[in-house]
Order: C-alpha cells, then structure tokens, then sequence
C-alpha cells in the first residue's frame, strides 16, 4: 500500500465513520427507529411471501 | 514429536479447526439473533423494544424468533412509507458497521450465509462458473440494492405515497424460509392465503437453496443486497486481509479453498472477499494474515505488509 492509498485509505474510513454516525443520530432525531419498530413488531406478509 | 512435524500436523489440521470455530461463531450468531423460542412454540413474533434495532445481518424479522430488526427490510420500510423517502438510521447503521467490519460480517456472523455454508457441505460436485458468466452475474446483487431496495421504494408509491417492500415481497429468500415456513406452518388461515406469489417466493428459495449446494455461497455471490451494500466498504474498512508477497510462494491453496472464488493473491481486499479466513488457514507459508487496523485516527503508521 503505497502513502497515497493510506491517505485515502484514512480519508475514507473517517469520512464513512463521521457520515455513519451523523446519520444515525439524524434517523433517531427523526424517529426512524419507531418507523423500524412499528414495522418488525408485526408479522410482514409481504415479507413472507403472502400478500 | 519433532518440531518440523508438529508444525506440519498443526498446519494440516488448521482449516478443520479454522472452519469449527467459524461454525461456532456462525451458529451463535444465529442463536442470538433469533433467540425468541417462544415466537416458534406458539404463532407470534416478539414486539419487545430491541425490535427498533437494526441488525447487521440479513435475518427477517418477521422470523418467529427475530429479535431485531432486518436492515434490508427496515430500509425499504422506512423508505416505502409515508414520512420519509431515505432512512438514514438504517443507512448510517451499516456504513458504521461496514466501516468497521467489511464483509467480515457475511463470513462470520449473518445466519442466511450459515444457511448457505451448511448447503454446500451436501456432497456435491461444486460447479466452477465461468468468467464470462461469474463475472456480469456478481454485478445483479447491486442493480438489486439500487433498484428493488432503495429506488423502487423510494419512487414507485401508491396514491398514498405508500410502497411495497420489493425485495422482501419479490425476491428474498431469507423471508421465505425464517418467516414464511414456520408462519405457513402454524398458521392454517395464513396458508389458506398463500396464493401465486407464495409460490414464486418458494420457487425462488429451491433455486437459492439448489443454487448453493453446487455453488458456495450463491445467494452471497449474486443476490444479497446486503453483501453489494458491505463490499462497497471493504477496501478500507479496520478489519483486513494482508498478504505478505515475500513469503507467498503461489500455490495457490488459498484461491483453490475461496468460496467467493476470489484472486486472493491479486486482490485479497476485493469487494467479494466475505473475509470467512479460509485462505488465511490453508496458507502454507502463512502468508495471510487477518487483523483490526486501530491506527484510523493516526498518520505515518509503518506498513511491512503488501496489500
């Protein structure tokens, strides 16, 4: 691996890290997870193959 | 015992022990993440909070002893319904777990490739796909995660601005067989219900099933979003392969036991390795090694080893 691909190697890993958490956080603030919830708490026949 | 001897007894055994401990951790994974048994003894699925998880693994949580939430069925959930058309929870979940962990998580942890390694220990002759066709094939798993997942729940919306989760209705065959089977089974009024696209979903399960037991990893190679999703990170995520080329002497043992039929010695790091440590065990010369790089935050690390 030469300097310039640890660079970027370092580059990627922060930004995806930063981006993945900054998403989290926005998906929380934004209740996603009760959109998650309400939809794994039922049994999803789509899912299953029913209708 | 001499010690050249046991070296070349250690050596020998090391894929078996290798491919136990992986079963190991494969199959406590699964336990894990559907350890609900009360979902599989009476008809119902568990409705406790550790359902609003996203889990980094391809389990339907429609599974009688699903605990956690499905990422690829929670993505199009959230982008089929009404408020949103992006999910950012479940997106930013697995780009921190694949920043983190790559494929390793394929290899190791989700319980539809335990499903798929345990298929493909039936005696059979495994079919080795030609390159021409391998190669167009690799790429259906991303036009799959682009379209069925995140487009056409995003753009494909009835009056109400509601979509179907395509993947999961269409194709997945996960579902079918974690939440489909054992609903179907004990729910009589369920499969009075089963109509046409019941039978396209089994249908798509016995070729995936079929499709594994003559090549590894079949639904991984070609189908899962969730892998396509991963591979994108597994050029730099903090667990990764190395390959030492100053003791690798070419034999080639580690693209012969690869069930992602990956060139390790060109690209140990490719998007299809599922980081599962079959060509590390098999290594004679101990070439490949594996390990967590924790110098993410660092500059000037020393690198001795060759990608």
């Amino acid at each position: 691996m030469t300097g310039r691909d640890r660079k970027l190697t370092r580059f990627l890993r922060i930004a995806a890290f930063s981006i993945g958490m900054i998403f989290v956080l926005l998906g929380v603030l934004r209740g996603e997870h009760l959109e998650v919830f309400a939809k794994a708490v039922r049994i999803c026949l789509e899912c299953i193959g029913i209708g | 015992m001499s010690g050249m001897h046991r070296d070349r007894v250690e050596t020998k055994d090391r894929p078996g022990l290798h491919e136990r401990f992986r079963l190991l951790i494969q199959l406590a994974s699964a336990a894990l993440v559907n350890g609900y048994a009360a979902g599989f003894a009476g008809c119902k699925i568990f409705t406790g909070t550790s359902k609003m998880v996203c889990l980094p693994v391809l389990n339907c949580y429609s599974c009688p002893g699903a605990l956690g939430a499905c990422p690829i069925g929670s993505l199009q959930a959230v982008e089929g319904g009404a408020k949103h058309n992006i999910s950012f929870y479940v997106l930013g979940t697995l780009m921190l777990f694949g920043v983190l962990f790559g494929r390793l998580i394929c290899g190791f942890l989700c319980p539809f490739g335990l499903v798929q390694d345990l298929l493909g220990r039936i005696p059979a002759r495994k079919l080795h796909v030609p390159e021409k066709i391998d190669k167009p094939l690799r790429y259906l798993k991303y036009v799959i995660l682009a379209v069925l997942v995140i487009l056409l729940p995003m753009l494909a919306v009835n009056q109400f601005g509601i979509a179907p989760p395509y993947f999961c209705k269409y194709i997945c065959p996960a579902g079918t067989l974690e939440g489909g089977i054992p609903h179907l089974l004990m729910n009589e009024s369920l499969r009075k219900t089963a109509g046409a696209l019941w039978n396209w979903k089994l249908g798509i399960l016995i070729l995936v099933i079929l499709g594994s037991v003559f090549v590894p990893r079949f639904f991984c190679r070609y189908l899962c979003p969730l892998g396509a999703f991963y591979s994108l990170f597994n050029r730099f995520s903090l667990f990764r392969m190395d390959l030492d080329k100053s003791k690798c002497v070419d034999c080639k043992s580690c693209e012969n036991v690869c069930p992602m039929a990956v060139k390790v010695t060109e690209h140990i790091n490719s998007p299809e390795c599922i980081r599962c440590g079959k060509c590390k065990a098999v290594c004679p010369v101990d070439a490949i090694s594996s390990r967590f790089e924790t110098d993410m935050l660092t500059r000037n690390v020393a690198v001795k080893k060759v990608d």
